[in-house]
């Protein structure tokens, strides 16, 4: 008996040890439930006995957003998983939300099949992208997990199970909960399975990159290729610490349209740029390593360059080693700064980056960070429609159930 | 409180709210007039009509606002109305309600091809998008049949789709922003001109909610470039289990045509009646295959649907020469609902939407539904993604037909439910599907979604009746409704 005295507070809950804690918040009681119906045991377990729950997939990224207030019992997706359809015909598949994306993708490709969804973490399931929207370069071709997303089986905090959407890519019967719950951060309810539309794999794929001479070189490239007919699927730009700034277009296709399409891709560029079938160091990766600061800047596409432009600006007026990398074909950036700057100094860095970003018609939220700054700044920054997000939240998860305080406004 | 004096003090409070909105509006913008408030009695599904206490027509986001917070202070329900093309009753108005019209907030205020963006008030015209935004080289992408008519606000509500959307996706896909007057009166915006504003997605849940969650006022939509080259080719099959192959086999192929569309022989027929567009004689159904992108992409793909369309059977493939062509190709299939009215004094437009591998066999199951219950029924779909749009043909004088071909019409909402598909693609729930809801979704479905409800209107004043059969009451609000909730007195509603 691995647990040997332990008074547990209904069946399929275990204590939690030390590595359970979330964001330096300790658990109490651990749950991995094997199917939706076991889930909706727990769920209402947890009513009963009032405890709040954080919901885990892989745990990659539970330490962005803002720690739970209280945390009593995590629930674990692990055992959530595997592929449940593939109607490769109709493109679509239903996977369970603790499957780990790169098994899906295995799942797929025998088919010539993907989801299109760029995985940033190894590892990541399938419930934890679509909880926190994760997105990478090429969703400016395929759009991101709330484009994807054609159907989800949720829990609500009551135990309730509801279904919402459906296995058809077009349908407009009742409400989109499935955008709800994308981006949701696990606070609305635990998602158990989700429906996505698929993509054809492409026949061919390639890079076009250029090293930029400064900002404005990058923001004239990105403009080129934004007004001209290459169709990238990803239109990326990374400007190191080292003040380096590469522009690459990520181009997908048949063979001959790609291959036509790089010719015109390095017109666009200009000077000699690189063709590679490879993507290039750090593609689809955010600037950043495991405890630094991460924070996701957002603008209208022509300025981009203006973002670009306030992330060097703030690297050498705070003098830190600020990298900033994203998709200029969607107007989202990544910066990232070492987790050992100080508090202070990443709170003004994050002033400039905010007032920056409001100006370009975007948000600077900050998607993960060490404590000590965690505690020092706002997180999220100005949130348009707060009062309805709140009263969604209270309308979902009355009890205050599901990670508590994670969310923008402490929702 | 009965439903009378229900009716009695409504008259007051409208009489009353009438005053108020003369106010704001001025005496030419409220209509009280018994014959001018007909007008709007009805949307694109004339078989439901309801005369409204008041029309107003507003010109700003702010007079908006205004009106609704004057409804909300009155308790009386509202209805927006775009265009009015709407095929399920959503604009349909209420009888004891202001119909909210937005044929007067016409304004692009902004085209920002930098940005891929284009700032419109709700009452613009979809396909004015587009004519704005072609001489810089850009294009509003979801395109419904209605496009010379419909509004940006009733696609909104609509989620709106098009024959182009297999590829570019719904209006959902294309809005980045809106700014609404909540059913409180509030004038609040979601997203806006870049993507992912923090916190829930609300935008995402207001899209698609058929006026129920508050009123657009302004709209932030995506430009998309034109593309380089448009391919489009015309093929006709023997059967529509042919072109049913046909459709799968580019699928297949990894093949993401802008369009695939399908009518059957008697779609033709009417369409050759009204329009005169020529398709191949003898055909028992054509597909219109249309690819678009970059030159040396679609050329090369081009090659292979025709050469797919041949080996699943085509007896003829025309490929258009120019646009003067393509538009003829498009002209017998964007007027195929008109176009039956030449061929049946009546007729039933329905939409639903299977997995598209199924088509064969629903459109066997279909023919069954017809013969079964003595009706005609003309098919035209979208069939890249097995959007369903049967046109059920009768003749209202002939004794029983009406009921039969109501009840053929509901049966085919039936199998889509069977083959895992929806009872909507793209006309929406509105008033007429509203009891087909709780087929499709359980009532812990329909119950979780109208929590979305309870958090914008808990009072239900925003297009009532809409959607769900059955509205959810909302629980407390802190310092409102003490006692019974109004709905419930009023007997609308039930306790779930
Ligand atoms: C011939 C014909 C062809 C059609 N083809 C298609 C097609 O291919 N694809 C397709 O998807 N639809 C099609 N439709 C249906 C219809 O055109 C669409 O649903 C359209 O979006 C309705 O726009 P409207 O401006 O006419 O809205 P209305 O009919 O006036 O209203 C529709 C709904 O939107 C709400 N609404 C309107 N404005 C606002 C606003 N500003 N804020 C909030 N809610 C609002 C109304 O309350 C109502 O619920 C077709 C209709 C016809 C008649």
């Amino acid at each position: 008996m691995p647990f040997e005295g332990v008074v547990m507070p209904f069946e399929g809950v275990v204590p939690a040890t030390d590595d359970d804690a979330i964001a330096g918040v300790p658990a109490r009681w651990v749950a991995a439930p094997a199917s939706t119906d076991e889930a909706a045991a727990i769920l209402r377990g947890a009513a009963a006995h009032d405890l709040t729950v954080v919901v885990r997939g892989a745990g990659t990224k539970q330490d962005w957003a803002a720690p739970p207030r209280r945390l009593d019992l995590i629930l674990d997706t692990r055992r959530l998983a595997g592929v449940v359809e593939h109607a490769a015909g109709d493109l679509i598949t239903v996977v369970r939300a603790g499957t780990p994306l790169s098994d899906l993708a295995d799942a797929l490709a025998p088919a010539g099949q993907q989801l299109a969804l760029d995985a940033p973490l190894p590892g990541a399931t399938v419930g934890g992208t679509v909880a926190v929207n994760t997105s990478g370069p090429r969703r400016m071709r395929y759009g991101t997990a709330r484009d994807l997303l054609i159907g989800a089986t949720v829990i609500r905090g009551d135990g309730v199970v509801a279904r919402a959407g459906g296995k058809v890519v077009k349908n407009v019967a009742g409400y989109d909960l499935g955008k709800l719950l994308t981006g949701s951060y696990g606070t609305l309810g635990l998602i158990t399975e989700c429906v996505f539309r698929l993509h054809p794999l492409p026949a061919a794929t390639a890079y076009v990159s250029r090293r930029a001479t400064g900002v404005d070189d990058a923001g004239r490239m990105a403009a080129a290729v934004l007004g001209s007919q290459v169709v990238p699927s990803a239109l990326e730009v990374d400007a190191a610490p080292d003040g380096g700034i590469v522009v690459t277009v990520g181009l997908e296709g048949v063979p001959e349209g790609v291959a036509a399409r790089v010719t015109t891709a390095r017109q666009l560029l200009g000077g000699d740029p690189t063709v590679s079938g490879t993507a290039p160091d750090g593609w689809s990766a955010y600037p950043w390593g495991p405890g630094d600061v991460g924070i996701k800047l957002t603008g209208a596409l022509s300025r981009v360059p203006a973002l670009l432009a306030a992330g060097v600006a703030a690297r050498q007026r705070h003098g830190v080693p600020l990298a900033v990398r994203g998709s200029a074909g969607t107007g989202v950036l990544y910066a990232g700064l070492p987790g050992s700057c100080a508090p202070e100094t990443v709170a003004g860095a994050l002033d400039d980056l905010r007032a920056a970003a409001t100006r370009a018609g975007g948000h600077a939220v900050v998607v993960c960070a060490p404590p000590a700054v965690r505690d020092r700044v706002d997180l999220w920054g100005p949130v348009d429609g707060l009062h309805l997000m709140r009263r969604v939240k209270e309308q979902f998860d009355p009890a205050g159930r599901f990670a508590p305080g994670r969310f923008v406004g402490g929702i | 409180m009965t439903a009378t004096s229900m009716t009695a003090t409504s008259t007051t409070a409208i009489g009353t709210l009438a005053a108020r909105l003369r106010t704001v509006l001025g005496t030419d913008r409220v209509i009280s007039d018994r014959q001018e408030l007909r007008t709007y009695e009805c949307d694109g599904l004339a078989q439901y009509r309801v005369v409204p206490a008041l029309v107003v027509f507003p010109h700003t986001a702010a007079e908006c606002a205004a009106v609704v917070k004057a409804c909300a202070a009155a308790g009386v329900p509202f209805v927006a109305r775009g265009s009015g093309t709407g095929l399920s009753g959503g604009a349909l108005p209420h009888a004891d309600g202001v119909l909210i019209v937005t044929a007067q907030m016409r304004r692009i205020l902004e085209l920002a091809p930098a940005d891929e963006r284009a700032v419109v008030e709700p009452g613009v015209i979809n396909l004015q998008v587009t004519r704005a935004a072609t001489p810089a080289g850009y294009y509003y992408a979801p395109d419904p049949s209605s496009q010379q008519i419909c509004s940006i606000g009733g696609n909104v509500a609509e989620n709106s789709g098009g024959a182009h959307c297999l590829k570019y996706g719904f209006t959902t896909n294309h809005v980045t922003g809106v700014e609404i007057v909540t059913p409180d009166g509030d004038l609040v915006r979601l997203g806006g001109r870049a993507p992912d504003a923090p916190g829930y997605d609300l935008l995402g849940a207001f899209v698609g909610s058929e006026g129920t969650l508050g009123i657009a006022t302004e709209v932030t939509v995506r430009l998309v470039r034109l593309p380089e080259t448009v391919r489009t080719l015309l093929a006709a099959f023997d059967t529509t289990d042919a072109a049913g192959a046909a459709t799968s086999a580019i699928i297949g192929a990894g093949v993401v045509p802008a369009a695939i569309e399908m009518m059957d022989a008697l779609a033709i027929e009417a369409a050759e009646a009204a329009v005169h567009c020529d398709y191949p004689a003898g055909a028992g159904a054509v597909l219109i295959v249309e690819l678009d992108g970059p030159a040396a992409d679609v050329e090369a793909q081009f090659v292979a649907v025709e050469r797919l369309c041949r080996d699943n059977g085509a007896f003829e493939i025309r490929i258009a020469a120019d646009d003067a062509e393509r538009a003829l190709f498009w002209k017998g299939r964007k007027s195929a609902f008109a176009a039956v009215g030449r061929i049946s004094p009546d007729y039933i437009v329905q939409d639903g939407v299977i997995p598209r591998t199924a088509l064969p066999d629903v459109l066997r199951r279909i023919g069954e539904i017809a013969a079964e219950h003595g009706v005609r029924i003309a098919n035209v779909f979208h069939a890249g993604d097995g959007n369903l749009h049967p046109l059920v043909l009768f003749d209202d004088a002939a004794d029983g037909q009406a009921a039969r071909a109501e009840a053929a019409s509901g049966a085919i909402l039936d199998l889509c439910i069977e083959y895992g598909g929806s009872i909507t693609g793209e006309h929406g729930v509105g008033v007429d599907k509203a009891k087909h809801m709780p087929r499709m979704f359980t009532a812990d479905d329909l119950d979780t979604m109208q929590l979305v409800r309870c958090a914008f209107d808990p009072r239900g004043l925003s297009n009532p009746g809409k959607v769900f059969p059955t509205p959810r009451l909302c629980g407390e609000v802190p310092g409102r409704h003490k006692g019974a909730h109004p709905l419930q007195e009023a007997g609308v509603a039930e306790v779930f």
